[in-house]
């Protein structure tokens, strides 16, 4: 029964989306098949050799901005214009950027300067993450340093 | 000239081509043919022309960029414009070349930052004179800060500092005002007042060296401002109107003086 009524109903009823859902496998192949059989004959293409571009050793170039180290081009002397003044340094400071960041980082805040500044921290950043309880641990002494008392505890006998 | 005509008559015989290594700083005419330092062991072929080279084993090919004035084709190269042939050592590759030529006429070049007039507002673009063969177009949104809803405000007649994003010989040359960030830059629109002046290309470059004694004298006279186009126009402001046109005739009288004559000159302006 099946077979006959599928022989019935033409190709392109069959190729229509709501009639693919009751289709086998096999016959969706087929009509694929077909279909990309279609696509590739209406295809066309330039009957050439394919192009072998010739690796060049010489690039073309057209400004003079890469030739000559140009400055940039807005100028402003003695204030009359500082903003511009500001963005002239700064535009032409570019090229020599890297050697000058280099120096800028030594100049920073030395090592030592840093572990010195730290030891006094260690008090205050303590009482702040220590609970409630233990804050009265941390008394300050005469220079105002935070210092952390240590009461060892041990076993109290009780008194009858 | 002796020198120029001895080139010309060089340059002229047919089929010679001379290597860009021995001509540098010297003049060259368009149509000539260099060739570069890996080419000359194979065009000059003759033993005992054959360079003397280093490491003959290890000869790989280096990049060599041709800046305006030369032209690739094939591979070879060829001059375009008349001028001295310049050339900078690299970092890495074979290094620059290009002619360092004098004219007015400016083509536009990609990246270059020039000065140009507003002559058109059309719908969404602005039609902007550069001295090209064509007016550029600059986009309404290619300014800091501009939005569909809030237009910059740029009227015809205005002057605008900005840089070529599209220059080729078959399309329509396109400015922007602002760089790849978005940020302005300095680009935009260039204040009231102040003298639009014309000058050569070449004076352009020669001002902007890093190394030009011109600027630095200038800018010790008073207090000023000056934007160069690299289309060969310059804009200047001083205080006053008298300093504004001295500046101008000083910038555009020293291009053909000495360094005395220089030297005189802002002696002079120094004292006055």
């Amino acid at each position: 029964m099946a077979a006959e009524r599928k022989t019935k109903l033409s190709k392109n009823l069959l190729r229509m989306k709501f009639m693919q859902r009751g289709l086998d496998s096999e016959t969706k192949k087929q009509l694929e098949e077909e279909e990309k059989k279609i696509i590739s004959e209406e295809h066309w293409y330039l009957d050439l050799p394919e192009l072998k571009e010739k690796e060049s050793f010489i690039i073309e170039e057209q400004s003079f901005l890469l030739c000559e180290d140009l400055l940039y081009g807005r100028m402003s002397f003695r204030g009359f214009n500082p903003e511009v003044e500001k963005l002239m340094v700064q535009m032409n400071a570019k090229n020599k950027a890297e050697e000058v960041e280099d120096e800028t980082v030594e100049l920073d805040v030395s090592d030592e300067e840093m572990a010195r500044r730290y030891e006094t921290l260690v008090g205050t950043i303590g009482k702040k993450f220590a609970k409630k309880r233990d804050r009265a641990n941390y008394e300050e002494d005469e220079n105002g340093d935070m210092k952390p008392i240590k009461v060892k505890k041990m076993f109290l006998k009780p008194q009858d | 000239m002796a020198q120029a005509a001895a080139v010309a008559a060089q340059s002229l015989a047919p089929g010679k081509a001379r290597a860009a290594r021995t001509v540098l700083d010297q003049v060259v005419l368009p149509g000539e043919e260099l060739l570069l330092p890996e080419q000359d062991a194979e065009g000059l072929g003759g033993a005992g022309e054959r360079p003397l080279l280093l490491n003959p084993g290890a000869r790989s090919r280096v990049r060599v960029v041709c800046g305006p004035g030369l032209r690739r084709c094939g591979d070879r190269l060829l001059v375009t414009k008349c001028g001295r042939l310049r050339h900078k050592e690299p970092g890495g590759g074979g290094g620059v070349y290009w002619v360092d030529s004098q004219q007015k006429r400016y083509v536009p070049v990609k990246g270059d930052h020039v000065i140009g007039i507003v002559t058109a507002k059309s719908g969404d673009i602005f039609k902007v004179d550069v001295g090209g063969s064509e007016p550029a177009s600059l986009s309404y949104l290619a300014f800091e800060g501009a939005t569909k809803r809030n237009r910059p405000n740029v009227q015809v007649g205005d002057l605008i500092y900005g840089q070529f994003v599209v220059a080729n010989k078959d399309m329509e040359p396109e400015m922007v005002c602002i760089d790849s960030c978005g940020r302005a830059n300095g680009m935009g629109v260039i204040g009231q007042d102040g003298l639009l002046f014309k000058v050569t290309l070449g004076l352009i470059r020669k001002l902007l060296a890093p190394d030009c004694e011109i600027l630095q004298e200038v800018g010790k006279l008073y207090p000023l401002e000056i934007v160069f186009g690299m289309n060969g126009r310059i804009w200047v402001k001083a205080k006053t109107i008298q300093q504004t046109l001295i500046l101008a005739n000083i910038l555009e009288a020293c291009e053909h003086m000495t360094a005395d004559q220089r030297k005189q000159i802002f002696s002079r302006l120094a004292e006055s």
